[in-house]
């Protein structure tokens, strides 16, 4: 069907029901919909900092700070072999290859349960929700992200806290793709019974640096 | 028991084992949505208002938000289709695969595409296409239907799955949930990658930016996005917002109402193809915007139904539901948004579904729970009437003839006679009226003893003492 017959059926039919007092488009103030949950619109860095850990724990996911825990981490889950982005070589490809673990730069589709891990850098958090932002300039690899048991997101200077919600979907821009990754991926479909790492990674980490 | 109406009967025959899965699933997820809300909000009901307010705005003025969407979408180098009906949307989906030469779909859990039955539309047509979302997939393994909007597989269990997941070869009998899903993790990868092309539904488009926007905990519809070439979006006329501001409300009141949770594990904002640097996901854009009947509401008394964010709340809460399972609705959408939904968009079949309506006690609780608002209970009230005034026959089985009573009613003698003749009740044995409803309902009722007819007497009384005393 074209576009004009598609509209104008539209149109036709809200014509047909036309109200004597139309709904007008409220206005809201953000305050209402951010929740109990949030940190204060006045809170420092720190703080912040601190609510994102608290929300994202609540999630499941685990913070940690420094390449020696991750280096432990990793070796614990028996993950000696991953993914890393390769524009975070500079502070993580050396310190991980010292402990043992192989690392590539890109994912080969045919060997897709190779990678035990995959560490990009996170474009944003949320300390409202406990969320991660992913997006296309912080990920090249949208698998690499994705696919390993393990993502690791990596937290620093660069990295944008936002307090909300509704201020993190203000900063949404031109990316054309942005993920929020609130917890490792989940489902309840049978019997209702919590099971993580469904798709998308079983264990969702953030590193601090 | 009353079994005249189909949803009766339907509850009646269901097993024990499913009707205390569907109810106990029922009642977790209401007492998380309840929980959610007010950790979150000291008013919750304020957010439903407002939410409720945006969503019959949009639809009072779609065409023009349609308008500025579909002009986004195209800016972000997106192509946009239009389909009429599920017939135009299936043919324009093959279309699309068959130029670009691709065979397989995979697909993200979409009640959308579940409406136009694509997945059957494209095997016929030599296509294969596969539900990702653990639910649906276990669904189509089964040749099944969904049972709840959100959680698809509410009346099955672990045994039934592991059985299924057996006779597909997906390994030896296990029915441990956690071995259960990795299999199904391993099984599905392999599909994400084949697939050249990914279809996902929209949870709400933006029409400000036209950003579509998808929420999944399992990552199912990231994972569609992500190996392949091409992105359908398979998206109603009515999941339009005005502006990016109002998703977090939106996406704040969803997470809530349907699993209880502040956010959705993955909640995904996409804005046309993948960026030309990213190594992964589809190059490849297509919005497929579908009326089938939506227009016809729009034009109706029913507009308000299109409000839904297809949170599945109003059928945690709904005591029919929670007796009869999903099933007992014969459609996609089930309990109260499907008993109003589905008669409509059933189009000339609107009388096949014309009971549906019946199927509640008017508690009003769907209303109370629902994050945008929807006047559910009238609703089903003006299908009732309309059923009524159509004459439509399945919209009052096991509805007792109830004209004489109509003509009591509107007579006040007749009504004063009957009223002081009501005593004689006490002694009729009702089991033996032979009216059938009658007899279902006092068979796990009975009527306690007559009392009425004695204010018109009081009243009379108080009158005149009334006035005696102000002379
Ligand atoms: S009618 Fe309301 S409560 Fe029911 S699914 Fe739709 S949005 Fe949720």
């Amino acid at each position: 069907m074209d576009q004009q017959c598609f509209l104008d059926n539209i149109r036709a039919a809200v014509a047909r029901n036309a109200k004597p007092s139309p709904t007008p488009l409220p206005e809201w103030d953000p305050a209402m919909v951010t929740s109990q949950l949030a940190p204060d619109t006045d809170s420092d860095s720190a703080s912040l900092w601190e609510t994102f850990c608290q929300r994202f724990r609540a999630v499941n996911g685990q913070t940690i700070e420094g390449i020696g825990p991750l280096i432990a981490l990793l070796l614990n889950a028996d993950a000696k072999h991953g993914y890393l982005a390769p524009e975070l070589n500079g502070p993580l490809a050396g310190p991980l290859q010292n402990a043992g673990i192989t690392l590539e730069s890109a994912i080969d589709t045919t060997r897709i349960d190779d990678y035990a891990f995959g560490i990009t850098r996170a474009a944003g958090i949320i300390a409202e929700t406990g969320s991660v932002v992913i997006n296309e300039s912080s990920t090249p690899s949208r698998l690499g992200a994705l696919a390993p048991w393990i993502h690791v997101t990596l937290i620093d200077a660069n990295t944008k806290v936002f307090a909300t919600l509704v201020d993190a979907i203000k900063d949404l821009g031109d990316e054309p793709y942005v993920v929020f990754a609130t917890g490792p991926s989940k489902t309840a479909d049978v019997e209702g019974i919590l099971i993580e790492g469904v798709h998308g990674p079983g264990m969702q980490i953030c590193l601090r640096l | 028991m009353k079994t005249s109406q189909p949803i009766d009967a339907f509850g009646r025959d269901l097993s024990q084992e499913v009707k205390e899965s569907v109810y106990s699933s029922s009642k977790a997820k209401y007492d998380k949505r309840i929980g959610a809300l007010n950790a979150g909000y000291i008013a919750p009901d304020s957010l439903r208002k407002l939410a409720g307010q945006i969503k019959q705005h949009t639809l009072e003025n779609l065409p023009s938000y349609l308008e500025s969407a579909i002009g986004k979408l195209e800016a972000n180098g997106a192509k946009v289709h239009y389909a009429k009906d599920g017939e135009e949307a299936n043919a324009t989906i093959l279309g699309i695969m068959n130029a670009a030469g691709a065979t397989k779909l995979i697909k993200s859990k979409s009640m959308v595409s579940e409406e136009i039955h694509l997945n059957a539309f494209l095997e016929n047509n030599g296509c294969e296409s596969v539900e990702s979302d653990l639910g649906e997939f276990i669904v189509q393994l089964d040749h099944d239907m969904p049972s709840h909007i959100v959680t698809p597989i509410v009346h099955k269990n672990r045994q039934q799955i592991a059985t299924t997941f057996e006779k597909m070869g997906l390994g030896d009998y296990n029915d441990d949930p956690t071995t259960i899903t990795r299999r199904a993790r391993t099984y599905l990868r392999k599909k994400y990658l084949e697939a050249e092309v990914g279809l996902t539904g929209a949870n709400f488009v933006s029409a400000e930016s036209g950003r579509i926007v998808l929420v999944t905990n399992e990552g199912n519809a990231r994972f569609s996005i992500c190996a392949n070439r091409i992105h359908i979006v398979l998206v109603g006329i009515e999941k339009l917002v005005p502006r990016d501001k109002d998703l977090a409300l939106f996406l704040n009141l969803l997470a809530r109402s349907a699993t209880g949770q502040q956010l959705t594990v993955y909640t995904q904002f996409i804005n046309g193809p993948k960026a030309p640097d990213q190594i992964d996901g589809p190059g490849e854009m297509h919005v497929v915007f579908l009326d089938n009947g939506r227009s016809e509401i729009l034009a109706g008394e029913f507009q308000s139904i299109l409000r839904c964010i297809r949170c599945g709340a109003c059928l945690n809460v709904c005591p029919v539901y929670r007796q009869t399972s999903g099933h007992a609705y014969r459609a996609v959408y089930p309990g109260p948004v499907g008993a109003v939904l589905s008669p409509l968009l059933a189009g000339k079949r609107y009388p096949e579904f014309a009971d549906l309506p019946k199927a509640s006690s008017l508690c009003g609780a769907c209303n109370e729970v629902c994050p945008v608002d929807i006047p559910l209970p009238e609703l089903l009230l003006r299908h009732r009437n309309k059923s009524k005034l159509e004459h439509i026959q399945k919209a009052s089985a096991g509805t007792p003839p109830l004209g004489g009573w109509a003509v009591l009613c509107s007579t006040p003698s007749m009504w004063k006679s009957t009223l002081t003749l009501g005593k004689v009740m006490d002694y009729v044995p009702m089991k033996l009226v032979p009216v059938p409803a009658v007899q279902a309902w006092t068979q796990t009722r009975t009527l306690p003893p007559f009392r009425g007819g004695k204010f018109r007497g009081w009243y009379k009384e108080h009158r005149k003492h009334d006035s005696g005393n102000n002379q």
